[in-house]
């Protein structure tokens, strides 16, 4: 970051911000995590992740965060190969519409599921005008996944999106050419070169979906618990921050390994874009 | 103390840095109050008014949890003057000494309260020393009398099988654990771990039938027909009934827990006399009415009672129960910390299952 002294200092508002709001929390974390509630040093706030109803919630949430993620992929790669055969004109206003909705609260539009689930809610009241039977999956892990597709898909179509723009034509011909069909030529040539993208994506939605907590409170009524809740409710209900700072060191392995996955794919930083 | 010295640490870091931000806020004339109170607790319009007569700023902070508040009030990490606790945090506040003691002279409403809620705050504040009564009631149940066949009198509902995926129930573990205890004829106070087992294992048997765990959507839940039995708050029954006449509140027969949220002074205060004049302010009738009309949780102001015009508030059952009528009522208790170690990792056990 400070390679060019000379411009170093520009940096300083940053390493400050850093320091206050990433860092110092970083470090309270380590320590009440490993610590307990006598300040003495200890592993059981860490260990504690193999009790049965801590694994149940990792389970849930691994096995919710992974189909939400490959909902995702299957969502978004065919819309991130329309958009970037488009002309710039019209996929910049594609874009647009997409990244439009990013615009407005998270907690707002994942709160608009709710009213629009119920079952008295919006979707509810069409079927029932329609005189089609109700769909019942509001505070059911359907929603769920809903909820997390819904507010991460984004961030998988922009990735690959912006892997697939930077796909050099040359190498698509050079594929017909010598005789691969369509299907060979994206299965040998263009899936390949924009897997970076794709990684990238995955671990944008996998982590966020992976702790999350709101979009299990809000959508499934409080009654599934995932790991993020877990902790949540260490810090809010139960007061013990040592508890949950431990849980959440324990989710930390699973962004340092998705960090480490996605920085050996992405060499180039072509994911980057968000 | 060592967890102290990390925070402490944050602050002052996080401090340095943003009290250059709030020196160009001006402060009221005569100093300032820091509030900090349940969400949607009292009528905004109270704050500018105590503002206007009184020239002291008032800041003010919700939380929507007990136990929310009192991790940020016992680590310091914001100075407050006033909150307002329930009665078995109240105790616990007491216990590790957080609050000060009031001195009652200096908030001369304060004997507009009706002496009955002096007696009952004796259970968490036995001296009276350090709580002044600010709003009190029941937890019930709250149904639609157009989706319930049968008259409803106990917690037993919450189980019957007719009405699975009709039943909200509360998110939090003393008010979970006190509807399973009071079914099977347990203190809400419990700390025997077998009565634990058994409430644990019956609000998991329960589970499959609720729709949902939550805590202030069961109003609006309700009042949307999104379900039929809810539990709830008094305070709220009057709400959702002017916003839907469909539904009743009722007192289950098994006996239900009585709180008491009263107003303290926190023992570090920054500003002890604005607190008591901003408490003393709040007790006034005139004041105690305009929150009562604008929250609708029962008021313990016998004076604020007396203005009320609405006949049927003012003489309403739900409102202001006759507490010496109804039998089997508790009142929440601090329970110590191991015990409520015990309470969470049960709830937990539920959630997960």
């Amino acid at each position: 970051m400070l390679k060019n002294k000379k411009n170093g200092w520009l940096a300083i508002p940053y390493t400050i911000w850093a320091i206050i709001f990433i860092l110092i929390p970083l470090v309270m974390i380590f320590y009440y995590g490993l610590v307990n509630r006598n300040g003495d040093f200890t592993l059981e706030n860490i260990a504690a992740i193999t009790e049965p109803e801590h694994i149940k919630a990792l389970g849930l949430s691994m096995l919710l965060s992974l189909i939400a993620t490959l909902i995702c992929i299957i969502l978004a790669y065919p819309l991130a190969m329309i958009l970037s055969k488009l002309g710039l004109k019209q996929n910049s206003f594609i874009v647009l519409i997409f990244i439009l909705p990013m615009w407005m609260n998270f907690l707002l539009r994942t709160l608009a599921w709710q009213t629009l689930l119920e079952k008295t809610g919006v979707i509810n009241q069409l079927l029932a005008m329609l005189h089609l039977p109700a769909l019942n999956i509001i505070n059911t892990p359907y929603a769920i996944v809903l909820g997390m597709v819904y507010n991460f898909l984004p961030f998988m179509v922009l990735p690959i999106y912006n892997s697939l723009i930077r796909l050099d034509q040359d190498v698509i011909n050079a594929a017909k050419d010598l005789g691969a069909n369509n299907l060979h030529t994206f299965t040998r040539v263009i899936f390949p070169l924009s897997l970076p993208g794709v990684i990238s994506g995955v671990t944008m939605v996998f982590i966020p979906a992976l702790t999350t907590f709101v979009i299990s409170n809000l959508l499934g009524g409080s009654k599934i618990l995932l790991i993020g809740n877990v902790i949540e409710e260490e810090f809010t209900q139960a007061g013990n921050w040592n508890l949950g700072s431990g849980l959440s060191l324990v989710m930390m392995i699973f962004i340092l390994i998705s960090m480490v996955i996605s920085a050996i794919a992405d060499k180039d930083g072509e994911g980057g874009m968000l | 103390m060592k967890k102290h010295i990390a925070f402490a640490l944050t602050f002052i870091l996080c401090m340095s840095v943003l009290t250059g931000c709030s020196a160009g806020k001006t402060s009221g004339e005569n100093g300032q109050v820091i509030v900090y109170n349940w969400g949607e607790y009292l009528d905004p319009e109270v704050l500018d008014l105590f503002t206007e007569e009184t020239g002291i700023e008032v800041i003010y902070d919700e939380y929507e949890t007990n136990e929310i508040m009192y991790p940020k009030v016992e680590t310091g990490a914001t100075e407050y003057d006033v909150v307002c606790p329930s009665d078995y945090m109240i105790e616990k506040m007491i216990e590790n000494e957080l609050l000060a003691e009031i001195n009652f002279e200096k908030i001369p409403n304060s004997k507009n309260i009706s002496p009955q809620y002096y007696e009952q705050s004796k259970e968490f504040d036995p001296e009276n020393k350090y709580s002044i009564p600010y709003c009190f009631g029941t937890v019930g149940i709250l149904y639609n009398k157009t989706m319930v066949d049968e008259p409803i009198d106990s917690w037993n509902v919450l189980w019957d099988e007719k009405y699975k995926d009709n039943i909200l129930m509360q998110d939090s573990v003393r008010d979970a654990f006190m509807v399973a205890l009071k079914k099977l004829g347990y203190s809400m106070n419990s700390t025997n771990q077998k009565e634990l087992e058994e409430a644990r294992d019956l609000l998991i048997e329960q589970k499959p039938l609720t729709q949902a765990y939550v805590v202030d959507q069961v109003r609006d839940k309700m009042i949307g027909n999104e379900a039929a039995i809810g539990v709830i708050y008094s305070g709220e029954a009057i709400y959702t009934q002017r916003e839907n006449p469909d539904l009743e509140y009722v007192i289950p027969k098994e006996g239900t827990n009585v709180w008491i949220d009263s107003w303290c002074i926190l023992k570090n205060a920054p500003n002890k006399e604005n607190a008591e004049k901003f408490i003393d302010f709040l007790c006034r009738p005139d004041i105690a009415l305009k929150n009562f009309e604008y929250i609708t949780y029962s008021t313990p102001n016998e004076e604020a009672r007396k203005l009320i015009e609405d006949e049927d508030i003012k003489n309403s059952k739900i409102a202001f129960p006759d507490l010496s009528k109804l039998e089997h009522l508790e009142t929440y208790q601090y329970l110590g910390e191991e015990s409520d170690q015990l309470y969470n990792d049960m709830w937990k056990e539920v959630k997960s299952n």
